[in-house]
């Protein structure tokens, strides 16, 4: 077993680089949201079981907070219309719950790499408001088998190879976290929390 | 009062000691409770913590001679967690041997009761109507019903099993969970082996508060109970007039004789002495001081909540 | 030894199975199963693919509907049993009375379990849910010594089937009304602990406060492990004392006592966390998977791979363990 052998949970977690995080930050927003928009609302879109999965919770607002990288993510889990905006930051209002955290953990979330309950146990994850939303959320997200960057890449058609390729090596370098059964998995048993 | 009149007498039984206390003083609570409390059955046995059986039984056959002489109806109340072989042969002694009526608090007991006429404790999931049914059709006479169950689940039942007494947890700090641990001697630093009977110094159990002071939970050896006490008294109308035959009133320091008569004053009706609203209840709170009431169970609610004469789901 | 492993979801399922689940368990999507959580569990359509795809490697599927019916709503959960014997399910794992015996008379050939929240501690009370309504495996509670399993494994008429990993009940399932003191909500009536609805977190100067409905359970330091908010592992004080009066936030893992439990002559091996994520259950399956296979193989048990799952003071083996009470 890929077994990260840490003692902190938190310590096998990888944060993007400072130096990287500035350069993002100065970066004007609107095109990379734009981005980033249409790439995960076709993430969303394409794996449509995520919505029966949130029942009476899609249509809810969530904050995602990167806490590593200087903007914030807005995922409207409206079935008819899912859309993903940014935002330097979280608004105050509208937000029924706020989850926030290093990108390696929010992407880890998302494509079942990581256990949800484990990062929360040992504080990779926070969460805020409507914790139904949020484990509900997490439920229908560990279901539908998302592969972020393969979902993503593909959208870019001839290039979506390369493209793969490329980003799939960088978070490699971030990290060495993308093994099938990497991450922090001494979190993994950080207690049962429903029992 | 409405409804009663046409669903019976509803009585009151009081149920086992659930707290390590001294045995005379233990007797004591009996001998006065035969003397003096207006109730009609009297639930008596260890159910908790197998340890403590010795140190009153040999008070046990005079209090039962007592109870007995004062025309109470006695149930023996069986463990509510059976694991040692040596607690396996006392209940099963228990079931087979007595000429009372024994009263179930675990599913164990009922294989050496089968077919004979017996009771059943709260700490049997008794749920639903079809649980309730197969049961009195394996000859249970009572079913107290556990103290989580809202008045709907409560109403079906008893309209279920209509030959059956169904007797509800009225008063008194509600169990809430049993472990094998026992979380009294964790607390003194020793084991449930080596426990020296430290529950013995709580004799309503350890108060046991929030972070931020809240009184929340009661220790009690191995069993978990509310700091709130359940209290019906608002809903006795409403409970006989979904056919509930009795009320369990669970003992406590305080005065339990007096708690039995505002009972049995309330079901009794009439206008003196707490027809006014609320006055049964002031006159609790007058008698158990610095508790609070919680009777949330009974209304869907958190079980920590007091709705009162609120109406029931 | 069966390894008999937790699905949420129908891709936790399939990670189950090709991690080496023998036999996998899990529940519809409401509340007739006692892990009823907001976007876990399996629609009708799911469980009947669910099934198909485990048979066809060879795993079973169990199927829980080990609620306690709500009085008046009965056929809900009749349904819940009738739909899946339909589905195909290898056995249902059930504990109501009720329920058991409609079980029994509705689907004479199938085989029932009897579930943890039962809360048959002893040879006696398995013996009259044997004898009622003929189960033919017992899941017994996590409140149990090893020697106890043990006699209860050689006394009884049936299969036992013992919790070896994850969430750690400290009170007997079944017998708990903790989470509806504090939220209305139960294991036995709703199939939830402590649900996420009534669950808050808060920030308090770099203390995160968790709260249960209007009870504050705990309160970590910054950068302290968190816990979920349950009520029998939260910090509370009684007289001087304060802190986990309880249990501390910990996990089971008998992975150590699985020879004394070969031994015991226990059939299956459980593992507890439907509600837990994919890489959760592919991980820790594939954990005792190796350790069953070394166990079978005379090998020691694979040393460093469990104990690195379950980050040292983390891991308990419960009541399992001498002392614990």
């Amino acid at each position: 077993m890929a077994v990260t052998a840490t003692t902190r949970d938190d310590a096998a977690i990888p944060v993007v680089p400072r130096p990287i995080s500035a350069a993002i930050g100065v970066l004007p927003l609107a095109p990379l949201g734009t981005a980033l928009g249409l790439v995960l609302g076709a993430v969303l879109r394409r794996h449509r079981r995520i919505f029966d999965r949130l029942g009476t919770h899609a249509g809810k607002r969530f904050g995602l907070r990167p806490t590593d990288l200087p903007f914030a993510l807005i995922l409207h889990a409206d079935p008819a219309r899912p859309r993903i905006t940014l935002a330097r930051r979280l608004p105050r209002d509208g937000l029924h719950a706020r989850i926030a955290g290093p990108l390696a953990g929010l992407a880890g979330l998302v494509d079942g790499r990581l256990d949800g309950d484990a990062l929360f146990f040992s504080r990779v994850l926070s969460v805020e408001g409507d914790i139904e939303a949020v484990v509900a959320l997490r439920n229908a997200i560990d279901d539908a088998g998302i592969d972020l960057l393969g979902d993503a890449a593909s959208l870019l058609g001839p290039f979506a190879r390369p493209a793969e390729r490329i980003a799939r090596t960088a978070l490699d370098v971030a990290g060495g976290f993308l093994h099938p059964t990497g991450g922090p998995k001494g979190g993994t048993a950080r207690s049962g929390p429903w029992n | 009062m409405t409804g009663s009149a046409t669903t019976g007498r509803v009585e009151l039984t009081l149920g086992p000691v659930l707290f390590n206390w001294e045995p005379a003083a233990w007797r004591d609570f009996y001998l006065r409770i035969a003397d003096e409390a207006p109730v009609d059955t009297v639930a008596i046995g260890e159910i908790v913590c197998s340890k403590r059986l010795a140190l009153y039984a040999e008070h046990l056959p005079a209090v039962l001679d007592r109870l007995a002489a004062a025309g109470k109806t006695v149930l023996l109340s069986s463990l509510i967690l059976v694991t040692l072989d040596r607690e396996r042969r006392q209940m099963e002694e228990l079931a087979r041997s007595s000429d009372v009526l024994v009263e179930a608090n675990d599913v164990s007991c009922l294989t050496h009761l089968v077919g004979r006429p017996h009771a059943i404790g709260p700490f049997v999931n008794v749920y639903n109507e079809a649980t309730a049914r197969f049961l009195a059709g394996r000859g249970a006479r009572r079913i107290c019903l556990p103290p989580e169950l809202p008045a709907t689940s409560i109403a079906a039942i008893a309209a279920a099993v209509p030959e059956t007494r169904i007797e509800v947890f009225a008063f008194g700090r509600v169990p809430l969970a049993i472990s094998a641990r026992c979380v009294h001697a964790r607390l003194h630093g020793l084991t449930k082996d080596t426990c020296r009977f430290v529950c013995g110094e709580d004799a309503d159990g350890l108060a046991v508060d929030t972070l931020d002071g809240e009184p929340f939970l009661a220790v009690n050896g191995v069993q978990t109970l509310s700091c709130s006490m359940a209290n019906l008294v608002e809903s006795l109308d409403a409970l006989a007039g979904m056919g509930v035959a009795s009320c369990r009133l669970s003992p406590q320091t305080g005065d339990m004789v007096a708690a039995a008569r505002v009972f049995r004053a309330v079901l009794d009706g009439g206008a003196a002495p707490y027809a006014a609203p609320g006055a049964a209840r002031a006159e609790l709170a007058r008698l158990f001081p610095a508790v609070q009431f919680a009777d949330g169970f009974l209304h869907a609610a958190p079980g920590a909540e007091y709705r009162g004469a609120a109406p029931l789901p | 030894m069966e390894l008999i492993c937790p699905a949420g979801t129908p891709a936790a399922l399939r990670a189950a199975v090709d991690a080496g689940a023998d036999a996998v368990y899990c529940g519809f999507n409401d509340e007739t199963n006692a892990r009823n959580f907001p976007g876990l569990n399996f629609s009708r359509a799911e469980m009947r693919e669910a099934i198909a795809y485990a048979h066809a490697q060879d795993a079973r599927v169990l199927v829980a509907v080990n609620t306690f019916p709500r009085a008046g709503s009965v056929p809900l959960w009749e349904r819940a049993v009738d739909d899946a014997v339909a589905a195909g399910a290898d056995a249902l794992i059930v504990a109501d009375i009720g329920l058991l015996a409609y079980a029994a008379a509705a689907h004479p050939a199938q085989r029932l379990h009897l579930s943890v929240q039962a809360a048959a501690a002893n040879p006696d009370a398995i013996r009259f849910y044997r004898e009622a309504f003929g189960i033919r495996r017992v899941v017994l509670p996590r409140v149990l010594a090893m020697h106890e399993i043990a006699a209860i494994a050689r006394a009884v008429p049936c299969e036992t089937e013992v919790f070896v990993f994850g969430g750690l009940c400290v009170m007997e399932e079944g017998r708990c009304s903790l989470s509806s003191y504090a939220t209305g909500r139960s294991p036995n009536m709703h199939g939830v602990c402590s649900p996420a609805s009534h669950v808050g977190y808060r920030d308090e100067g770099g203390r995160m406060v968790s709260r249960l409905g209007d009870f504050t359970i705990n309160r970590f330091g910054p950068g302290e492990p968190a816990a979920y908010p349950t009520l029998c592992k939260g910090r509370f004080r009684a007289g001087e004392t304060s802190g986990y009066l309880f249990e501390e936030p910990v996990s089971l893992d008998a992975a150590a006592l699985l020879p004394a439990l070969r031994e015991a002559g226990v059939t299956a091996l459980k593992i507890e966390g439907r509600q837990r994520g994919r890489a959760y259950i592919e991980a820790v399956v594939r954990a005792f998977r190796r350790a069953l296979d070394a166990l079978d193989a005379g090998r020691p048990i694979p040393p460093g791979g469990l104990q690195a799952l379950t980050e040292g003071q983390t891991s308990t083996e419960g009541a399992y363990r001498k002392g614990w009470r």
